[in-house]
């Protein structure tokens, strides 16, 4: 039997909505706003041209940032590192998925 | 309880330098790292190997861990001396957030790993809690209410890091894609004291579906279509997310095409694209008459299917 939908917790997509500042992006993954700030010059993350008076991230940089802080701790690797890791990450996940699809 | 050969997990010997205990966990967390491995217990390894280098790398746990040898013969119920730890003292080190196992909690204590929690305090909002879950295609399709089983840490009363089973059921917004979260606002840690509570965000995945192939917001169908239906044209029924339809198979169609029918991936916005590959079968020639049909197509037509390779 499915759950009853009255009492379902709803929620929307993260991403589709979010507009992420600096302060947001250090709450989110509890870190230092400096570190936040580190990610942005090692193109880690990127910036979403919307205000010159301050930084904006799509949704898309949570995962992105969470995902280069794991690499940073658990193999020590330094932020041009992970910001190459992370792009080749990316572009293997593309590539998986688009053989998967393909097959 | 059971005893952990740390070095055994580490793959060194004991009386191996600290330069070759770094080397060994630089390589294996490589190889066990969830974001990076393919493997399929990486997670669970990835602990592990973080476990025994947390206290192989420190200098004060390894010369404590040491003294209990080599652990309880196989089968037998590890316990800790009495006087364990008399002498040492621990300083907490590394940020894992990962619960670690028995053995080293009784060892070590549950706090001793998560000592330095890097980041930013927040006064009067609770942390936010991030869980990654696998959902049904037909969740984002067409949306609908799913129970969810999550695995969230806990500070318990005693102030140890615990790890508690919490259900929930979540309406999963339509369209959503792998990779998306789904946030849902005040389920996450609630602060020391008065405050807000943080949010929760849940990372979603798809199991394979038994008819679709997923590439972000494309679906993909492979459709059996009969040799004449591939050359002649017809119309064919055809499963797609949104029911049953009436699918025009183009006259001359081979391997390799590809229909498109626009906006009926994954709703999403923009909404994916819904590909049908025609899949040529063959119908067994397994009495005269069928036999007799395709000796009379062999005879119809002069077709040389390897004309491509030169012979």
């Amino acid at each position: 039997m499915s759950p009853s939908d009255d009492q379902a917790l709803s929620g929307a997509i993260f991403e589709e909505s979010a507009l992420l500042t600096v302060k947001d992006l250090s709450r989110m993954c509890a870190v230092d706003e400096r570190h936040i700030v580190e990610f942005v010059e090692e193109g880690v993350l990127s910036v979403v041209e919307i205000d010159a008076a301050e930084w904006h991230f799509t949704g898309a940089a949570l995962r992105r940032a969470r995902r280069a802080l794991r690499l940073e701790r658990d193999l020590e690797i330094n932020l041009a590192g992970v910001a190459l890791a992370l792009e080749l990450m990316e572009e293997l996940e593309r590539l998986r998925r688009e053989l998967e699809a393909r097959r | 309880m059971e005893f952990k050969d740390y070095y055994k997990v580490m793959g060194v010997a004991r009386d191996a330098t600290e330069a070759q205990i770094k080397q060994a966990y630089r390589k294996l967390a490589r190889k066990y790292h969830p974001d990076v491995s393919k493997e399929k217990d990486a997670e669970a390894r990835f602990k592990e190997v973080g476990e025994a280098y947390e206290v192989l790398k420190s200098p004060e746990k390894r010369a404590a861990y040491d003294q209990l040898g080599q652990g309880p013969r196989p089968g037998e119920d590890f316990r800790p001396p009495p006087d364990w730890g008399a002498g040492f003292e621990f300083s907490g080190a590394g940020a894992r957030e990962s619960d670690y196992s028995d053995f080293f909690e009784t060892l070590f204590g549950a706090r001793a790993g998560t000592g330095n929690r890097r980041g930013a305090f927040h006064p009067g909002r609770g942390e936010d809690h991030h869980a990654k879950v696998l959902l049904d295609l037909d969740a984002t399709l067409h949306g609908g209410t799913r129970q969810l089983t999550l695995r969230v840490p806990e500070i318990d009363t005693e102030g140890r890091l615990v790890s508690k089973e919490r259900v929930l059921n979540v309406q999963v917004p339509k369209g959503i894609l792998a990779g998306q979260h789904i946030r849902l606002a005040g389920q996450g840690a609630r602060p020391p004291g008065e405050g807000t509570p943080g949010d929760l965000f849940i990372e979603v995945e798809f199991q394979p579906h038994p008819l679709y192939r997923i590439d972000a917001r494309d679906l993909y169908l492979d459709l059996p279509v009969a040799p004449w239906e591939a050359a002649l044209g017809a119309t064919v029924k055809t499963p797609t997310p949104t029911g049953t339809v009436d699918l025009k198979i183009p006259p001359g169609s081979h391997a390799g095409t590809k229909l498109r029918l626009k906006g009926r991936g994954i709703p999403a916005s923009p909404p994916g694209d819904f590909y049908v590959v025609p899949q040529i079968t063959l119908p067994a020639a397994n009495d005269d008459k069928a036999k007799a049909a395709y000796a009379a197509m062999a005879a119809a037509m002069p077709f040389n299917p390897r004309a491509s390779l030169g012979v």
